[in-house]
Formats: C-alpha cells, sequence, structure tokens
C-alpha cells in the first residue's frame, strides 16, 4: 500500500501509467477503435494526402488511407515487437547475469567479457549490423533487437547477484546446505527482480524507439504494414505540403516511448531508495 | 598520468578484442555462404568460388581470423563496394563531420543541460523540478529522425531560415581540408564567410541531435547536485556566508559535474549513434551516413570497419573520461 | 560612563531566548528545540552540552540561518548584538553575519571542506566577501597567511596552493579556525570541533581556541557533549536535554553543584568522574512523542508526581544559574 501510495504523489508517472495504459487498451481493441480498419491494407487514391478534417482527423497518406486508423493500428505492431524483444532478452540476460553474478572464476568473467563486447557498440548500429546480415525483415529486425538488448540485463543481474551473494543471508543458505539452484532463483532472483522491472519498462520505450528507427531505414516493417517510423519514411516525398503524414506517426511515437520512461522513471524512485528521486 | 593511461588503455583491451571477434563472427559465419554474401545476388558459381579463394574463405576458421586480424591491424580494410574506394580512405575524410557535429551538439547539451539540472535540483520536488523532469524524459522519448523531420518542415522547407541539408551552400567552396572540422579550418584560414555557412548548415543537425544530451546531462546533472548538497562542506560554507550565487554556480557546481563526467562521456558513445540517423536525414556527410548507405547498400567490409570504429571510439572516449575525471578531481590524481 | 554606555556593555553579545524550532517529517512534527535559552556575554566562551540527538547542534544551526528546509523557527528570539537575527532576511545573513560576525568551526574538519578546490580559492574569497577593509587581493592574502602563521600551519604561502586531502585532520582544523577567524567576527560557534581528532590534536586545538578567544577580543559557543572539554574551556554553561535548557550557569558552579537531575546524572556518566561505567537509564523520548510535563521525568531519579503534569520553568536560583526543574522551584518557593 505505502508503494501505491508513494506512486500515487509522483505526478510524472501517474501521467506515464496513464499513457501506458491508453497505449495498451487502444492496441487491444485497436480494430474496434479504428475508423478504418480496413486501411490498414486498402488504399484509395481519390483521398490521397488529405488535410485533416472530421472525416480524417489525422488526414490521409499518400495512398488515401486515414492516418488515425494507422496510427491505432500501428500501436499492436510497435507494443508486440516490444513486448518480444524485451521479453526475450530477459529470458536471456537474466539467468547469465545470475550465473556471472553468482559464480566465480572464468565462467563468471568469459560472461560478463561478452557482455562488455556487446555492450561496447551503440546498440542501434549492431542490431542494423545484425538486421542486415540476416536479410531486411520485421522478423529479422526483432532477432537483432533481442540480440542486443539482452546484455543490458545480465549487467543489472550481474551487479545485483554479486552483491547479494556476499551478503550474510546468502552465506547462511550455504551454511545450511541449500543447492545453487535453489538459491539462485528462489533468493538471489527475487532480490535482483525490481531493478530488472525498471530496466523492462524503459526498455520498452527504447525498444519501440530503436524498433521506429530501423522501420524508418527500412530495415524493419514493410508495406503496407501501419508501422510508425514506415510511415515517417514514406511521407519524407510529401513533405512539407503534407505535414501530417509525418507528425502524427511521429507524436504517437514520442508519446508511447515518453508514457514507458515516466513509468520507468517513477518505478526506478520508488525501487531503489538510494536513487529516490535523484537520478 | 602517462602510466594511467596505459593501465585504462590494457583495461578496453579485452573488450576490443571482443569486438573483433564478435564482428568476425558476424560477417564470416551468419551468412550461410560468406562469399555469396559478398558476390552479390547476380554471381556465377565460378565468381563465387574465386571470391571464396581470394578471400581465403576455403581456410580453416583460425587461420582466418588471424589473417583477418592482420589486416585490421594495418588498417586495411578492403575496399568499399560500393564507391570501390579504400575504406580507411574514406572513413578518415568522413570522420572530422561526424566529430564537428558531434562535439557542437554534446557542447550545446552542456551548455542547456548544466543550468536546467541544477535549476532542476535547486527546486527540487517542485513544480520547476516536475516541469523539468517530464521535458527531460521527454528529450529521450523523441525519435530523433522524426524531430530532425519535423525541423527540417519548419524551418527548411516552410520558413526558409535555415538550410535543408548538407555542411555548405553549393556556391561555397571550402578551404583545403586542416583538420577537416569546417568550423576550425574556416577560422584557421580566416574564411568567415565558410564559417557563418557552415554554423549555419550545423544548426539544425546539432539541434537534434543534443535533445537526448541535454536531457541526459539535465538528469545527471540534477543528481549530482542534489547529492553535492547533502554535503557537510556545502553546509560549511553557508555557515561562512558564502554567497548564494557563487555557492551553488562555482562551489557546488564543481563538485556535481565530476560525477556527472562519466555520464557525459557515455553520451559522447551514445551521440555518435545518433549520429547514424540524423546525419542520414541532414545528408551529413560524415561516418555515420556513411554507415547507414552501407548498411543499405548490404556494404559488408564498411559496416565491420565502421563497427569497429565505432567501438575504438567508445573506448578512447571512455579513456579520456577517466583523464579528464582525474583532472577535475584532484584526489583522484593522486591515486596511481 | 553613562548610564546607555554601561548598559552596551553590559548586554550580552548573544542572547536566545524562548526559542523553538520544528521539523516536518513524513511521520509529522518533530519538536526539535522547545524554550530554548542561552546567553553568552563579551568575551566569554559558553558551553553547550547535551547527549547526541538534543538539539545542540540545531541551536548552532538556527543561530546561523541555516537550518534545512524542512525545519521552521517557530518563535523566539536570537539577539547578536543587539539585532534580532531571527528577523534578518536570508540575504542579508549572508552579507552580515555569516562569515562576517560569526565564524564557524564545523564538526568534521575531513568533510568540511570542499575537495575539489584549493585551500586559498576556498579561502580567499570569504575575506573577499566580508573584509571589505581589505581592498587588494595582496592584502587578503597577507591577511590570510599571517592567520595561518597563527593558527601554527607551516608554509602559508604554499599551503593556499594545496587541496584539502593533503593535509592532516589537526591541520584541516587549524585551517577552519583559520576560516572563522578570518573576517574578523565578534562571535564563534564551534560545533564540536575536537571530536572527530586524536586525543593528543584535541588538546592542541583546545588550547588554540582558548588564545585565540584572548587575543581576538572573542565570545564563542562551544558545541560538544563532553563535560571534560568544557570545565578546561568553558566560561559559562548551558546544558540540553531534548531540545530544552534543563540548566544553565557558571561552569565552575554548574559543574561542582549540578541542580538538575539530569545534569547530575550526566556528570556521573563521566569516565574521569567515576570508576564504572554507568548510564542513564532509559532513552531520550522521540522528539515526534515529547512526554507531556517534563521531559527527563521518565528516566529520572527524582521523579514525582507533578514532573509528568506540568513542564518546569527555567528559574534563576543563587545569581547566575538557572535550572528548571520541580526541585528548584520548590527551593525557590520555600525560601523565598
Amino acid at each position: 500500500m505505502l508503494v501505491l501510495k508513494k506512486f500515487a504523489k509522483d505526478k510524472p508517472a501517474v501521467l506515464g501509467a496513464f499513457i501506458v495504459l491508453i497505449v495498451v487498451v487502444v492496441a487491444i481493441f485497436a480494430p474496434l477503435l479504428a475508423p478504418y480498419p480496413g486501411d490498414a491494407a486498402a488504399s484509395h487514391l481519390l483521398l490521397r494526402l488529405k488535410p485533416p478534417s472530421a472525416a480524417h482527423p489525422f488526414g490521409t497518406d499518400n495512398l488515401g488511407r486515414d492516418i488515425l486508423s494507422r496510427v491505432i493500428l500501428g500501436s499492436r505492431g510497435a507494443l508486440a515487437i516490444a513486448l518480444l524483444v524485451v521479453g526475450t532478452a530477459m529470458l536471456i540476460g537474466v539467468p547469465l547475469g545470475l550465473i556471472a553474478g553468482y559464480s566465480r572464476g572464468w565462467l563468471s568473467e568469459t560472461n560478463m567479457r561478452i557482455t562488455d563486447v556487446f555492450l561496447a557498440v551503440p546498440q542501434l548500429i549492431l542490431a542494423l549490423a545484425i538486421a542486415q546480415l540476416m536479410g531486411p525483415s520485421l522478423q529479422s529486425a526483432m532477432l537483432a533487437l533481442t540480440l542486443t538488448y539482452w546484455p543490458f540485463f545480465t549487467r543489472i543481474v550481474y551487479a545485483e547477484a554479486r552483491r547479494l551473494s556476499a551478503s550474510l543471508f546468502i552465506d547462511a543458505l550455504q551454511c545450511i546446505g541449500a543447492g545453487t539452484t535453489r538459491i539462485l532463483f528462489l533468493h538471489v532472483l527475487p532480490n535482483c527482480i525490481s531493478p530488472v522491472i525498471v530496466r523492462a519498462t524503459i526498455g520498452m520505450g527504447f525498444t519501440i524507439l530503436v524498433a521506429a528507427v530501423l522501420g524508418f531505414l527500412g530495415m524493419g516493417a514493410t508495406p503496407p504494414d501501419p508501422d510508425w517510423g514506415l510511415a515517417i519514411s514514406e511521407s519524407r516525398q510529401y513533405l512539407p505540403e503534407a505535414w501530417w503524414f509525418s507528425t502524427f506517426p511521429g507524436l504517437a511515437i514520442f508519446l508511447t516511448v515518453l508514457g514507458f520512461n515516466l513509468l520507468g522513471d517513477g518505478l526506478r524512485d520508488i525501487v531503489d531508495p538510494r536513487l529516490r528521486r535523484s537520478r | 598520468m602517462l602510466r594511467f593511461i596505459l593501465r585504462r588503455l590494457l583495461l578496453v583491451m579485452p573488450s576490443l578484442l571482443g569486438l573483433l571477434v564478435l564482428t568476425f563472427i558476424l560477417i564470416r559465419l551468419v551468412p550461410a555462404d560468406p562469399a555469396a554474401a559478398l558476390a552479390g545476388e547476380n554471381a556465377t558459381p565460378a565468381q563465387i568460388a574465386e571470391i571464396r579463394r581470394q578471400y581465403g574463405l576455403d581456410q580453416p576458421v583460425h587461420v582466418q581470423f588471424v589473417r583477418y586480424l592482420g589486416q585490421i591491424a594495418r588498417l586495411d580494410f578492403g575496399e568499399s563496394a560500393y564507391s570501390r574506394r579504400p575504406i580507411a580512405l574514406e572513413i578518415s575524410q568522413r570522420l572530422p563531420a561526424t566529430l564537428e557535429l558531434t562535439i557542437c551538439a554534446l557542447l550545446f547539451g552542456i551548455a542547456v543541460g548544466i543550468p536546467l539540472g541544477t535549476i532542476a535540483a535547486l527546486y527540487h520536488n517542485r513544480w520547476p523540478d516536475t516541469v523539468l523532469r517530464i521535458i527531460s524524459v521527454g528529450g529521450v522519448a523523441i525519435a530523433a529522425f522524426w524531430f530532425a523531420i519535423e525541423l527540417q518542415m519548419l524551418f527548411s522547407m516552410k520558413l526558409g531560415w535555415l538550410p535543408l541539408r548538407g555542411r555548405l551552400d553549393a556556391g561555397i567552396t571550402p578551404p583545403s581540408p586542416i583538420t577537416g572540422m569546417l568550423l576550425i579550418d574556416s577560422l584557421l584560414t580566416g574564411r568567415l564567410d565558410v564559417l557563418r555557412n557552415a554554423l549555419w548548415h550545423l544548426t539544425l543537425p546539432a539541434l537534434t541531435l543534443s535533445l537526448g544530451g541535454i536531457a541526459t546531462i539535465t538528469r545527471f546533472t540534477r543528481a549530482g547536485v542534489l547529492d553535492t548538497l547533502q554535503k557537510d562542506f556545502v553546509t560549511y560554507e553557508r555557515a561562512q556566508g558564502y554567497p548564494a550565487g557563487a555557492l551553488i554556480w562555482k562551489f557546488v557546481l564543481r563538485n556535481s559535474i565530476v560525477a556527472a563526467i562519466t555520464q557525459i562521456g557515455l553520451l559522447f558513445g551514445s551521440l555518435i549513434a545518433g549520429a547514424v540517423v540524423v546525419e542520414t536525414i541532414f545528408d551529413w556527410p560524415g561516418v555515420g551516413f556513411y554507415t547507414v548507405q552501407a548498411i543499405l547498400t548490404a556494404d559488408t567490409k564498411v559496416m565491420l570497419a565502421v563497427t569497429l570504429l565505432i567501438g575504438v571510439i567508445y573506448a578512447v572516449v571512455n579513456i579520456l573520461v577517466d583523464v579528464v575525471h582525474g583532472l577535475v578531481d584532484p584526489r583522484l590524481r593522486e591515486q596511481d | 560612563m553613562s548610564e546607555v554606555q554601561k548598559a552596551n556593555a553590559d548586554e550580552p553579545l548573544l542572547e536566545v531566548r524562548n526559542l523553538r524550532l520544528s521539523v516536518r517529517t513524513d511521520e509529522g512534527k518533530a519538536q526539535i528545540l522547545d524554550h530554548v535559552a542561552l546567553t553568552l556575554p563579551r568575551g566569554r566562551i559558553l558551553g553547550v552540552v547535551g547527549e547526541s540527538g538534543c538539539g545542540k547542534s540545531t541551536l548552532a544551526r538556527a543561530i546561523l540561518g541555516i537550518v534545512p528546509k524542512a525545519a521552521t523557527v517557530e518563535s523566539g528570539e536570537i539577539r547578536l548584538e543587539g539585532r534580532n537575527l531571527l528577523a534578518l532576511s536570508d540575504r542579508t545573513m549572508t552579507r552580515e553575519i555569516r562569515g562576517r560576525r560569526i565564524g564557524f568551526i564545523p564538526q568534521d574538519p575531513y568533510l568540511a571542506l570542499n575537495p575539489v578546490f584549493k585551500i586559498g580559492a576556498q579561502l580567499l574569497p570569504l575575506l573577499t566577501w566580508h573584509a571589505p577593509e581589505l581592498k587588494t587581493a595582496a592584502d587578503r592574502r597577507a591577511r590570510l597567511t599571517n592567520l595561518l602563521r597563527r593558527v601554527q600551519i607551516p608554509e602559508p604561502e604554499a599551503v593556499l596552493e594545496r587541496y584539502p586531502h593533503q593535509f592532516s585532520g589537526g591541520q584541516r582544523q587549524r585551517l577552519m579556525i583559520a576560516a572563522a577567524l578570518a573576517a574578523n567576527p565578534s562571535l564563534v560557534i564551534a560545533d564540536e570541533p575536537t571530536t572527530a581528532l586524536d586525543v593528543t590534536t584535541q588538546k592542541q586545538i583546545l588550547g588554540l581556541l582558548k588564545e585565540l578567544t584572548v587575543e581576538f577580543n572573542l565570545s564563542m559557543l562551544f558545541v560538544t557533549h563532553d563535560f571534560g572539554v568544557v570545565a578546561e574551556l568553558c566560561d559559562e554553561i548551558t546544558v540540553m536535554y531534548a531540545g530544552q535548557t534543563v540548566e544553565a550557569g557558571q561552569t565552575a558552579k554548574v559543574l561542582t553543584a549540578p541542580q538538575h537531575p539530569y545534569t547530575t546524572a550526566l556528570l556521573a556518566c563521566h569516565p574521569d568522574r567515576s570508576d564504572a561505567l554507568t548510564g542513564i537509564p532509559g532513552l531520550v523520548p522521540s522528539p515526534l512523542q515529547a512526554p507531556p510535563g517534563c521531559r527527563f521525568a521518565p528516566r529520572c531519579g527524582a521523579v514525582a508526581d507533578v514532573c509528568s503534569r506540568r513542564s518546569p520553568k527555567l528559574v534563576g536560583i543563587a545569581g547566575d544559574h538557572f535550572v528548571s526543574c520541580r526541585l528548584a522551584d520548590e527551593t525557590r518557593s520555600a525560601t523565598p
């Protein structure tokens, strides 16, 4: 209860939670909410590049499709990619971090050196390179994002597990003969969960952002997918006349990422009282 | 100091070596048939076999790796498949443009972020702090490519205030490169027309690129200042009647920046990554633009070289950060 | 001597009356200082004694006007040379009082110096701000080096170019003393200045302080928990318990004939006075829930029914010896 109370006091975090909630609801009910759900694929050349109006609040794109509908439908893809990528990255990164943090010697060392290598290059560039090598497609993009995101989780869990494994209660558990797996998953892992959740929340926003860049550069979603990044890329030749074409998908990215980041930021304040309201 | 730097160099070596292995694996092992990938889609089997032999791809993996290391050590990255020019040369010509852009963005980010962060800390948990927090979280949430396009649309296309792309107007001949950075070269040669025009072109890209930086620096300065304000010496300085202005902007801030420097260093790395996107949109002839071209045209060797280059820049920045850290914090200097 | 001048000379340098201060916390309002009173005559050293948490450091900060943001002074008066400090703005306090009329010597010299500035860069500005009679940088430098020499710091010129971490604890405390005296204040507040030092250094610093008070015609407020230090250094003493003044008077009188049971108990705890380590049973009450009546009642050996019902007032017995205890009330009413 105390946690909820603290959270409720933190206005930016509540704003973030609210935005995330809206995005999730919109994504779930996208086909029902979109005024022209068929515009995911259809085209109406007679309605090309119409400015915002009552019928099309966000205007229409180069193929006469309703941008509002495509922004709404696009939320599904964005969230699905982010969930899959962050989820898989967690599944890889967390166990590796646990092992590296709890064990000593070469296993831990190798593990962390590999993590360092991945962190030594910007995620975007590595992801772009991997996506290209595997052949540009949405699947490659997601795989590339996952392959480049897990080290972040390893890093965090490693630090926590290292700290915990030096602590008295783990010593005590070892003394009473608890097995390593048991200690790791029942005692160390639950203590790492909070920073992992914070990272995952911020990671959701971050992944949506990087996925949009990949889409924009043509290394992710392919036409006619209602992808936000792709839409901005398509809009470029119609600027500045069709300003709505780039503006609304971009705002959708911004709001979604902002929501996740504000939420993650607020969670971090609660989870880590040392850094409370500071970092 | 020299020993300090050398030790740092030794520390980053494993990471860089790992990066070499990783790139090697990516290039040689990920594509089912790297020779086919190198030869391109329309190559005949004979051509592929020739390439396989030429690149030593028929050799055992460890032989290939040693050969690969030898090439890298000689800075021999081969030729770009796209331009048919040596990659090392192309990079060296493009690097100054990227450095100019990222350094300007970083300086701008520092100039804006540090005062904002200090203000946020001074108004801790009151409305200016809350507003700045939303802004700084928002700064990281904006997709740089979209923001760049919106800026172009408004300031270049609609208002015509600022140029749309490039480093200089077509009519202006740049001075022959000394450092390759136009701002510095034009100053050195006294070409004020070039300086003005270059600054003109730099504004939008640097602004876009600095956005995330401003946000990050604001956050870390705020954290640093809050942390410093808790310190005993601040109480002491207040007790001894240090005027508020000097106390905050000099005596507290210097301490806070010591803490924020690591973050500013890491930021430079992410600015290099951001340059990839920003350069593409503003047709900025730097390494980032080059990288995207390489990736889009599947120019594997360029991708490899650029990835390594960025890894090295990351490492160098990290070492520099430690050095600067030592310079501003006298206690660290003597620990060596 | 005229009446007016006489009154002026008799007037104490510092007088605190009826000071109440509370802090807002998550669990409610904490009464940190409650009806605190003290009087410091000119040229004297007044020891403020009490256990940690009794509010003695907060009192020192309240006089300097640097209480934390969450704290509020609810009522009372703090008069320095006839001026009520509580009525002054923070700006006036900075410009005219702190560092200028009041010098401050902190508890922990290790933490009180700003680690990233040279000694000169920290102490010379104090003279720029608070010793306007020194017109040139050379004058200020001369004053500071003379002071440093006086507090027995060798090579004072070179010291200005050093960083705080290059000094030992005792030397740092000497630096703090020099800084406190830099602008010729009339009052020096020392907040446990010897607690962080080892015993021999402690002795030297106390000796130095004693000499300097005479030499510079200072009055000093000396906050400590150590009766031994008080006996050695102070002319007057004020004993605090749980945010209240419980006893005050000349050191010799209070130490030889303590009137308040708390003072008696505290003196009994002092290792110099008793062979066995004794303590006072019970705990200091939390400032969040102060007991009604006398705050010491729950731990007092001489407790009576009236103690938990009515708060005793600070009353004068025998000249300038003040006590707040029912026993004193009774003695007084018995012998009017």
